[in-house]
């Protein structure tokens, strides 16, 4: 009885150990494990880097202008290869920021070894989590990037100076996830070359944002008429469908 | 032998949890909740399922009481002397008794009627204007209102981390002394969401309960309520969770455009959206700014006051049609839907 008891015990045990460890990967050669790509951001004004500073800046427009902030959302990212294979980076959600060098890159990681040559992301937050109630991290609402009064996450802003607006400030808060005037859009990018991702290879991605874009296709944008935008509607749309066009890829690599 | 085996079973498992690679994530473990006194959140018989269901914030009475010491706790307020419960007075249905607009720090005045709160779990939006799709995102703007708590959020942590209480709090809540907003607003939810209003003497009619009866005027102004208002104040939540130009006339100080600041569509201009009429007789005034302050002045307004505004709704644009006996009924009926349970929940009062 006594022995019987102890064995069972025993064998439940051994049961618990084996099922408790399941996630433990197995041990596989060196070149099929996954690995990481680091995504870095450039904010340019056409041939340079932004520069918050004062620096003047001329639209498409021939309007000057200047830049003190530039913040945008880049989420779900997803990574496509020639032969068939596909990452889908888990609570991909990052908001970079000019005046944070920090926010500027980040690594994706567990990605299938395996050769990619595509790049597709939101520039904004899906429907998802601007209706799923309080977030933390990158959607924390303390980062600046939320409407209280409006529930919702502003996609893209950037604030500055222009004399060619009334009151000398431009300020452009693109928010709303909904309908014809949502300020989500969906990128997919070539690379230049493909990338190969294993363990020891990880891969960069460079994504150059031109604030110029901002401003030129397909709409012109005139800052004596369109220079504040704080709320959801049709100007959101006008905005947006040029910071469709924002990234170029001008590097992909070791 | 049994406390033998135990003994085995229970070692090998402690050991087994201490392996390198097999425990839980620390951040994301949670406490397991004393069940014993844990809040219950049912769905009363005959509703419909609620629009908030806890998921993602599992309701648990630490959770429970971490959103109640926020909900009392003046600290929200820049100068420490506004409470969500300032406004929101559990006597008046959590609404402001007597209060046409909202009070804020330094007596500062809002622009719309305190809405009550239960409920509040079936809700599709929050605010007159709608223009808040969770309620996990609702107190964020009381606290950052500059005309009513005038706070950041940093600033509310900062304030709260200095508190051993609070971080004793928040870590039987969510498994860590962590204080973040995101936990901060999950705990005020689930306290709000947990507010189920659904036993006025009306409720007890409905389902044939004793102390459920309702007298034969009553039961005509139930009858008239059906004909007459149901459309838009549906049972058993008495109210569609739509936005709708009920024909107020503008208050030119106030000035307010409804619901077109959140939607930037013209036809939702002047648009509110319809309350709940549960506890009506304990909540007033009454209307989006809190002009009427009875509910005669209310059913005189649905009588004969309608504006016609282009958008006007055409379930009230020429005016519904009742007598003087026919208003007195309603109003008697309408009385039947204060729930003095609700209002004398000692889980919903101030944390003694």
């Amino acid at each position: 009885m006594k022995s019987t008891l102890i064995k069972i015990s025993c064998l439940v045990l051994m049961m618990a150990l084996a099922s408790s460890c399941k996630k433990k990967p197995l041990p596989v050669s060196g070149s099929t494990l996954p690995g990481k790509v680091k995504l870095e951001f450039f904010n340019n004004v056409g041939a340079s880097s932004l520069n918050l500073n004062n620096q003047w800046y001329i639209n498409e427009n021939g309007d000057s202008f200047t830049v003190s902030k530039f913040n945008y959302y880049i989420s779900n990212v997803v990574l496509t290869g020639p032969n068939g294979a596909s990452y889908t980076e888990t609570e991909s959600y990052h908001l970079v920021q000019q005046n944070d060098e920090s926010t500027r890159s980040f690594d994706m990681i567990d990605i299938p070894a395996a050769s990619y040559d595509t790049i597709s992301f939101m520039i904004g937050v899906d429907r998802l989590r601007n209706t799923s109630g309080a977030q933390t991290g990158a959607l924390d609402p303390l980062n600046g990037m939320f409407w209280d009064w409006n529930t919702g996450y502003i996609m893209l802003k950037l604030e500055g100076h222009s004399p060619k607006a009334p009151g000398g400030n431009i300020a452009f808060h693109c928010g709303g996830f909904d309908g014809r005037n949502t300020a989500v859009r969906n990128i997919k990018i070539a690379l230049p070359q493909a990338i190969t991702v294993t363990q020891n290879n990880t891969p960069h991605v460079h994504l150059t944002a031109d604030v110029l874009a901002m401003f030129k296709s397909p709409n012109k944008i005139d800052f004596s008429t369109f220079y504040l935008l704080t709320s959801t509607g049709d100007q959101v749309k006008v905005l947006a469908d040029n910071y469709a066009n924002l990234f170029t890829i001008t590097y992909a690599g070791l | 032998m049994r406390k033998l085996l135990i003994l085995v079973l229970t070692v090998g498992l402690i050991g087994i949890m201490s392996l390198p690679g097999c425990k839980p994530d620390p951040s994301v473990e949670l406490k397991v909740p004393d069940t014993s006194r844990n809040i219950s959140f049912s769905i009363p018989a005959g509703w419909p399922q609620p629009n908030y269901t806890f998921s993602g914030n599992p309701l648990t009475q630490s959770g429970f009481e971490l959103g109640r010491k926020l909900f009392y706790d003046t600290r929200l307020s820049r100068d420490n002397t506004i409470s969500c419960a300032s406004c929101h007075q559990q006597f008046a249905a959590f609404a402001h008794l007597d209060h046409p607009v909202s009070h804020g720090i330094n007596n500062l005045l809002g622009r719309r009627n305190t809405p009550v709160i239960f409920n509040a779990a079936w809700l599709t939006s929050f605010f007159w204007d709608g223009g808040v799709n969770n309620i996990e995102n609702q107190p964020i703007n009381p606290i950052q209102n500059p005309v009513e708590m005038d706070m950041t959020i940093p600033e509310v942590i900062t304030k709260l981390s200095a508190d051993n209480t609070y971080k004793s709090m928040f870590n039987s809540a969510f498994g860590s002394d962590t204080i973040n907003s995101q936990r901060i607003f999950k705990a005020l939810a689930q306290f709000m969401a947990s507010m189920v209003s659904d036993n006025s003497r009306y409720d007890k009619y409905i389902r044939g309960e004793s102390g459920g009866t309702l007298t034969q005027q009553e039961l005509h102004g139930l009858s008239l309520f059906r004909e007459k208002c149901t459309a838009c104040h549906t049972e058993p939540l008495f109210t569609d969770n739509s936005f709708r130009n009920n024909g107020l006339a503008l208050d030119p100080t106030l000035n307010d455009s409804g619901r077109i600041h959140i939607t930037n569509d013209p036809a939702d201009r002047y648009k509110f959206k319809v309350p709940s009429l549960r506890n009506i007789a304990l909540s007033e005034p009454y209307m989006h700014d809190g002009r009427f302050t009875t509910l005669d002045g209310v059913l005189e307004h649905y009588r004969s006051g309608i504006y016609q505004w282009p958008n006007v709704d055409t379930l009230v644009k020429n005016g519904i049609s009742m007598s003087d006996q026919d208003k007195d009924d309603i109003i008697s009926f309408l009385k039947t839907l204060s729930d003095e349970t609700f209002t004398h929940d000692a889980r919903f009062s101030e944390p003694k």
